[in-house]
């Protein structure tokens, strides 16, 4: 009898723990702030995005595809613009990865989030599969 | 009960605990992809419409 109830002990304690081990948090103070920032940048990446200026990478990034898209004047704009996306993107990956406790994550995470961004981007963005350029 | 009986317990108990955490290692992909289009969704989302008048029906995009 008691041995039942030992075995129901550890049962309990193992679903309890399974149903730990499925999630992912991504809500730290690091994270939302990331966010925010990546928020604000959108509004002018988003045009640089649907003039195929600039395109996902497969690496989770974004990265310049066509610089002739962009006017003369804005290009160095332009380029600040992805290096500092692709900055927060990278940290928001690190910041994902530890916030879970496992930093040895973060090319997990990264790899995800590139298929997630491919995947998501809207019609006539372009996305980079196999070092080729795509146009969705 | 016995001693040798609990004690036996306790190691099965304690190797279970660990075996469950042990499975905590492995990246939960499915979590991370759920996550991931949470997020893309809330930096996308302030995307300006603009581009829309050109494409009334955006229902087939991918």
């Amino acid at each position: 009898m008691k041995a039942l109830k030992w075995l129901s002990v550890v049962l309990l304690l193992g679903a309890s723990l399974v149903l730990a081990q499925g999630n992912l948090d991504v809500s730290s103070p690091a994270i939302s702030a990331l966010k925010r920032s990546m928020q604000e940048r959108h509004a002018q990446l988003a045009p640089l995005y649907d003039s195929g200026a600039l395109g996902q990478t497969t690496d989770g990034g974004v990265a310049v595809r066509d610089a002739s898209a962009v006017p003369l004047a804005q290009r160095a704009q332009a380029t600040a613009l992805v290096a500092a996306e692709n900055a927060d993107r990278s940290a928001l990956y690190r910041e994902i990865a530890r916030a879970n406790g496992h930093p040895e994550w973060e090319a997990d995470v990264r790899r995800t989030f590139a298929g997630r961004w491919a995947e998501r981007a809207r019609a006539g963005w372009w996305i980079q599969q196999d070092g080729n350029w795509v146009r969705k | 009960m016995p001693l040798l009986v609990r004690t036996g317990l306790a190691i099965a108990v304690m190797s279970g605990v660990a075996a469950c955490v042990t499975i905590n290692i492995y990246f939960p992909a499915a979590a991370a992809e759920k996550a991931a289009d949470k997020i893309i969704d809330e930096v996308w989302q302030a995307s300006p419409p603009e581009k829309k008048e050109a494409v009334p029906d955006r229902g087939g995009e991918k």
